[in-house]
């Protein structure tokens, strides 16, 4: 059996992003935050920590919250993907947007990005969470400036907007 | 420093048969990866030797929980967030639902693997101790065929396993055997969520009930604990010693003493050894009072 050896060597992977389909030539092993950011310019993805600690590269790869910070490239091939600039409906601010800017949940916007993915992910599983889902939900987010309390009270917010449409 | 992707080859064949294929080919030289959730870290660490990866992710031999009359089967691909929303699992193995609940956070669980947890080895992995108390079975498979092996033993040191290079886990096996059970888990971190354990342990215990005298004696129990030796540690010694005995303040203070002689914890960035061997001692005690208050009297 023969297979390619040394270095890996780039391939074109398609996916979808934001309804969108893509094809990127990229390295197997890159990180997905990278292809998101460098290759299609989507750079409301961060990068925080680079672990898989803090949640700020968090995005939806078919319909489930990951960090893209520790998928391959490969492994997103074929994948639908919701990054933060496919979280508006149209040039309307999603419930949770709209929530997160008016309780004061954003500030210096580093996290939020990750915050409002990982929330869409709960409203989407518990459109009518406890606190306590709230609080386990958005535990692999971590936020440095609001001390989480007004992050905790727009996706409340948000919840019982989209409940009372 | 960070890892240059263009060092590194990762491929995806896409079937079990194919990957166990290309490790027989080459034994040790490919490295599966399933979710991600530690060889990536590693990875952008700069700190992953292997520079040929096998994906394992969403192979669909790997995949589902399988419930059958004696005994159900974990897929080794199986997430976290799979164990964790599965009812039967949740009634019957409730040990696993709190471990799967506890591991990493939401992204995390929807990726990392209960195989990947198990060949990863770490000592500080929240779903192993759950596996010791339960008596898994695990399901190795390679093109040799397969191969059953209890998990008790399978880890022989740190990070060292009985898995040959060309094997891979296929799935975990439990028997339904543990519904009368009292379940125990606890972790203690440093927080409650994205911490890894300073302790946690996983037991069951059941009273010997309604067989004439002796009935609040200690009929069976399984105590199982993680962070406090270089593999999960099953506390067999712990276990013969409460057996067949009444729970009372004598016999939870020679428990403790008995913990204590059985684990080997150490200091590191997370606790002190001091502070693990008081909290396990605390924690083993915890459970034998609460198993003693399932005593009903007649």
């Amino acid at each position: 059996m023969s297979h390619s050896s040394g270095n890996g060597a780039k391939r074109e992977l398609s996916l979808t992003v934001n309804g969108k389909p893509e094809t990127v030539r990229v390295f197997p092993m890159e990180r997905l935050l990278d292809v998101l950011r460098q290759e299609l310019g989507l750079t409301g993805t961060k990068e925080g920590c680079g672990e898989g600690e803090c949640g700020s590269c968090s995005v939806l790869m078919d319909g489930k919250l990951v960090n893209s910070c520790l998928i391959p490239a490969l492994q997103a091939a074929g994948a639908n993907l919701t990054t933060i600039e496919g979280v508006a409906e149209g040039p309307q601010l999603s419930a949770l947007q709209a929530a997160f800017l008016e309780c004061g949940g954003a500030q210096c916007g580093i996290c939020t990005p990750g915050m409002i993915l990982s929330a869409s992910h709960l409203l989407k599983k518990k459109p009518e969470p406890t606190l306590d889902d709230i609080r386990e939900a958005l535990a692999g987010n971590l936020c440095r400036c609001t001390g989480y309390m007004q992050i905790f009270e727009a996706v409340a917010e948000a919840a019982r907007r989209k409940s009372s449409v | 420093m960070r890892s240059d992707p263009a060092d590194y080859e990762l491929i995806a064949p896409g079937t079990l048969q194919a990957v166990v294929a290309l490790l027989a080919d080459e034994p040790g030289k490919w490295l599966p990866i399933a979710g991600g959730t530690d060889l990536m870290v590693l990875y952008a660490a700069g700190k992953l030797p292997a520079r040929k990866l096998v994906s394992i992710w969403n192979l669909a031999e790997l995949r589902g929980i399988e419930v059958l009359p004696d005994e159900i089967r974990i897929g080794a691909g199986c997430t976290y967030t799979e164990l964790r929303e599965h009812d039967v699992i949740a009634q019957e193995f409730p040990l696993l639902t709190s471990a799967a609940r506890w591991t990493g956070g939401i992204a995390n669980q929807n990726r990392g693997t209960l195989g990947g947890n198990i060949v990863n080895a770490s000592p500080a992995a929240d779903s192993l101790p759950a596996l010791l108390a339960y008596e898994a079975e695990l399901i190795l498979v390679s093109v040799r065929g397969e191969r059953r092996v209890p998990y008790v033993g399978f880890h022989t040191g740190y990070k060292k396993m009985k898995l040959a290079p060309d094997e891979l886990i296929c799935a975990i096996c439990l028997r339904r055997v543990f519904s009368k059970y009292l379940h125990y888990s606890r972790k203690v971190g440093a927080r409650n969520a994205q911490a890894i354990s300073k302790v946690c342990v996983a037991a069951l215990g059941r009273l010997r009930g309604g067989v004439g005298g002796g009935g609040d004696a200690i009929d069976d129990v399984r105590i199982a604990l993680g962070s406090v030796a270089p593999v999960p540690l099953r506390l067999t010694e712990v276990e013969r010693m409460v057996s067949g005995k009444s729970v009372d303040p004598e016999l939870v203070k020679l428990a403790r003493i008995a913990v204590a002689a059985a684990i080997q914890p150490i200091d590191d960035i997370r606790s002190t050894a001091r502070y693990r061997a008081a909290v396990a001692g605390n924690l083993i005690a915890e459970f034998l009072e609460q198993l003693r208050a399932t005593w009903k009297p007649a």
